[in-house]
Parts: structure tokens; sequence; C-alpha cells
């Protein structure tokens, strides 16, 4: 370590676009009558999701998980009777550094009473929008947004459906087209591939300085998301700048047996791919049986927005300490 | 006694033949065994949608020629340690073909080729501490030290008094390494310079 490395990364220009950043998404949020609450960045119950992986510490004897979203505690503030709400706040993930990723970064995670994921890609674009104004970027002042369903995305770049195929078609496909196979890759997880392909060809051909809105997720895919009545698609949408992945929203799923349901599959999985099983948030589980008023929810990640908005290539750029420093 | 004799081979094993990095591990200058060939990582860019699987797209120098690899694993795959040790030596010379180097504690001299020159060749003149990276006793990589001080041979005249202005022009120093500087450093200033951009750090004071 050296000690070279004491003074700030982002400079005074960019912690002041941090600042007006922030002033104009709670501006944002106050016009929509949405409330800004905070809750527990440390939980003894974690995230399941095989691809997240949590900070943990200890107290006493009980183990204890730093937040990789707010999910949970703000679901349980819709069940509590609250209305729409935002949070801005701090997350970790373990293992995610790089160009994009910051092991600490932060979120702005937002519910809406009564909406579907549909209705809130509307509001996301409009808050978007508003925030390229407000900063009148070139690159991004006469912003609009293309919306594309996963399937639509999928077929119009390498023609292929990934609502119905296989692993020996992406690998064909890998191959035809000349896209590298990384070393490791399941003869058996579909979405392994179609996390590969949508990172390396599909995502890549979206338009470079838009805001693509990628929705209808394979019901594989779906998280904490409703699926669709044909049983094919998770109702979920994830906001991409060219390639850069900025947000992830669905219609919230609001029944607690098949949420239990999908946390324990996760635990399995986990378990076999040698991961240790994370204790399941039995009290988000709970305020669901009690009940999750229909919604919709979206998380954003700030500092890769503000990369977008003030045109920076890393995300070091706009934290005053990077990991490396922190 | 039986099972003694039949747990220690397969520790020895272990440790001798299986050791090995999982991509959580990897960061710049971690040296793998690819493909039979000794590779340092020189960049490790993490690829991940945000809740889908990892990868990790790396580039690696082959230590033996040079040669930039590219290279995406999935994360949590392993990948095949090197078996290198890292020793300190002296810059002694070198006789255009090979650089010489000397371990100061042993007086053992190694000679480091081109290719594990590459990094270090532009700024030593002698008797600096490098680092010498081995694989199997044979040199694969030498790094300078951090800092270096050498004399300018060769810039264009200084302008006087301009000591707060930016600007920069470039100069040769003895090692024939080019550099940017400030316009105020004349032919003969002795300059510190860090090693691993390559940039003008000061004037040393004689």
């Amino acid at each position: 370590m050296s000690v070279d490395s004491w003074h700030a990364v982002a400079d005074l220009e960019s912690m002041t676009h941090r600042a007006r950043m922030l002033q104009s998404i709670r501006a944002f949020f106050a016009a929509a009558e949405v409330l800004e609450v905070e809750t527990p960045a440390l939980s003894a119950a974690a995230v399941t999701d095989l691809q997240i992986e949590s900070f943990s510490t200890r107290m006493g004897q009980q183990s204890l998980y730093l937040q990789t979203s707010p999910e949970y505690p703000m679901k349980r503030l819709l069940a509590s009777g609250f209305p729409s709400i935002y949070q801005i706040c701090k997350v970790y993930r373990r293992e995610e550094q790089g160009p994009h990723h910051n092991p600490e970064f932060s979120l702005l995670e937002w519910y809406r009473l009564g909406f579907d994921y549909r209705q809130l890609m509307v509001e996301v674009v409009s808050l978007l929008q508003q925030l390229s104004q407000r900063f009148s970027n070139s690159a991004t002042a006469e912003m609009t947004a293309v919306e594309l369903s996963y399937q639509q995305a999928f077929l119009q770049t390498i023609g292929l459906d990934p609502l119905n195929t296989t692993v020996e078609q992406c690998r064909q496909l890998c191959q035809q087209q000349q896209i590298e196979i990384p070393q490791g890759m399941s003869t058996h997880q579909l979405d392994e591939w179609l996390d590969w392909l949508l990172t390396q060809a599909v995502a890549p051909a979206f338009e470079k300085d838009r805001f693509t809105l990628l929705y209808d997720y394979p019901a594989s895919q779906c998280a904490l998301a409703k699926i669709s009545d044909d049983g094919l698609r998770a109702q979920r949408f994830e906001v991409f700048y060219g390639e850069l992945e900025l947000a992830n929203g669905f219609t919230e799923l609001t029944d607690a047996a098949e949420q239990r349901r999908r946390f324990e599959a996760d635990n399995q999985q986990r378990q076999q791919a040698g991961l240790s099983a994370m204790p399941i948030d039995q009290r988000f589980l709970a305020a669901l049986q009690a009940g999750l008023p229909e919604s919709a929810g979206v998380a954003i990640g700030l500092d890769r927005l503000q990369m977008v908005l003030c045109d920076k290539a890393s995300i070091s750029e706009v934290l005053a300490f990077p990991f490396s420093r922190a | 006694m039986r099972a003694f004799s039949v747990l220690l081979p397969l520790d020895l094993i272990k440790v001798r033949f299986m050791a090995s990095y999982s991509t959580s591990e990897f960061k710049n200058g971690l040296k793998l065994i690819l493909d039979g060939n000794p590779c340092s990582i020189t960049e490790n860019i993490l690829v991940k949608p945000g809740k889908g699987q990892a990868f990790n797209r790396v580039k690696m120098k082959n230590l033996k020629t040079g040669r930039t690899i590219e290279k995406t694993y999935k994360s949590g795959e392993s990948v095949e340690a090197a078996d290198v040790i890292d020793i300190a030596v002296e810059f002694l010379y070198s006789d255009g073909e090979l650089w010489h180097f000397m371990d100061p504690a042993t007086f053992e001299q190694y000679a480091a080729t081109e290719a594990a020159m590459s990094d270090c060749a532009s700024w030593v003149k002698g008797q600096e501490p490098c680092t010498m990276t081995l694989w199997n006793g044979e040199p694969l990589l030498v790094t300078p030290p951090n800092f270096v001080e050498l004399t300018i041979t060769e810039t264009d005249p200084g302008l006087k008094g301009d000591t707060a202005q930016g600007g920069n022009k470039p100069a040769t120093l003895e090692t024939g390494a080019v550099v940017k500087v400030p316009l105020f450093i004349e032919i003969g200033e002795v300059l510190k310079i860090d090693t691993r951009s390559g940039e003008y750090v000061s004037r040393v004071k004689e």
C-alpha cells in the first residue's frame, strides 16, 4: 500500500456534480410525492442470490450481513402500510471491482404502489431525462430511450431466441460468430450462456448514446419479479446506457409461498456451486404473508449514472476514495 | 505408519503441483501457467450483469515471449499458479544481447533476455537494485526500482523563469528513454523518474 494515495480521486467538479445529481433526484421524488426513507444496512438475514456475495461480520455469536440492496426492508415498509417510497443508500457486494464496479456503491431504489413494471419504466425514463437536461451534457441532452424486449434484442443482434434455445445452440453460435467461450462454462446452465451473450454480443449492439430499456427477461432470471401468465417471461427490466447497465426493476412478486420457494432454490444452487447457504430473511417472508400491496420497484446505480451524466469512463473518477484508496 | 506413508505423498503432490489461484485472487502481477507457459496478469476486468453470472476478462503477458494473451474465465474457476520466486538483484551491465545481474547476497549472477527486460531496460544504467522473478531458476522478468535518478542528455533549451507555468517538452535520458519534463528543465540535470508510469517526478538537487 502506498501512502501517496491519501488524496481524493474525484475532483471538486465531480463532487459538485454528485451533490447536484442527488439534489435533482430528491426534487424529482418530492414533486412526485414519494417519501424518502432509511432502512438498516446491517442485518442477520442476507440475499440468497447465487450471483451476489454479501460481506459478513459478527457481533457476539451472531453473524451479520451488509446489505447488497435495501429491497427486503423497503418492501416490509410497504407491507406495513407506507406509501410509495425511495431510498438513497450505500450497498456492498463482495468481489465486485473494476472500471464499472466498486465493492461499496450508491444505490437509488424506489417502489411505486399500484404500478406495474411497464409504468415504472416510464417513470425511470422521465427521471433520467430530467437529470440529463439538468446536466445538459451534449451527449445525453436530447435523450430518448429505446425499449426492447429481451427476446427482440437477442433475435435482432445474434438471431437467437433466448426463450427457446439450448446450451448447445449457444455454444455453436459462439463458434460461428467467433465469440470467445470462457473457461469453465456449464453444460446445463442456459442462463450462464445467455448472460455471456448479453454482455458480449447483445448489449454491445445497443445504441451508444442512448438509454435502452431491456424488458421481459426469461422466467429463469426472474429474481423477485412476477412471472407473466404464459410462464415464459419475468416482468423485469434493466436500463442500459450504451452497453453500461444502470438499473434493474420489476413488478414485485407478492406471493409469499413462491418467494420462499425461490429463496430455497437459490440456496440449493449456492450449495451445489460450493457456496454457503445464506440465512433467509424470515421477516421479509412474514411481511409478504401479511400482504405486500401490488407494486413495482427499481434500483439505479448512482455512481454509474453519474459516469453517464458527466461522461466519465471509470467509476473511480466519480468516487472520492475508490476501494483501492478506501 | 501405513496411513502416514499414504498421506504424505498425496500432500506433497498437492503442494507441489496443485497450487492454483481462483479468479477472485486475480490481480495485476499474479503469475499463472497457461498452456505450459508462465504468464503475468496485466489487466483483470470483471464482466458481470448485476443479477447474472460474473466473468473475468484477463490480459496476460507470456513471460517467455513477451506476447499478450487475452482470455476469459467464468468467475470461480481456478488456474494453475506459476511456481515463481522474486529475488533482489543488482544490475551490472548489458552486453548488447543480455542484461547481467548479481544477487548481492550470494554473488550469483543471472542473465536476463530482452523479453524479461521489457519493463526495465529503459530505466537502468548500473547498480540499481531490481527485483528478478525466477521460474525454474531462469530469469523471467526484471522489475526496476519504483524510482530511478537519471541525467538528461538531450532536450530543448530551458525557458528561464518559467517555473510555474504548465506545458512540457520531451527529454532524452542517459539510458535513451524519453520522458516529458517541464519547460524549465535543462541538459545535464538529474531527474527522479517513476518507472511504473514512466513520468517525471522532480529534479534531484545536487
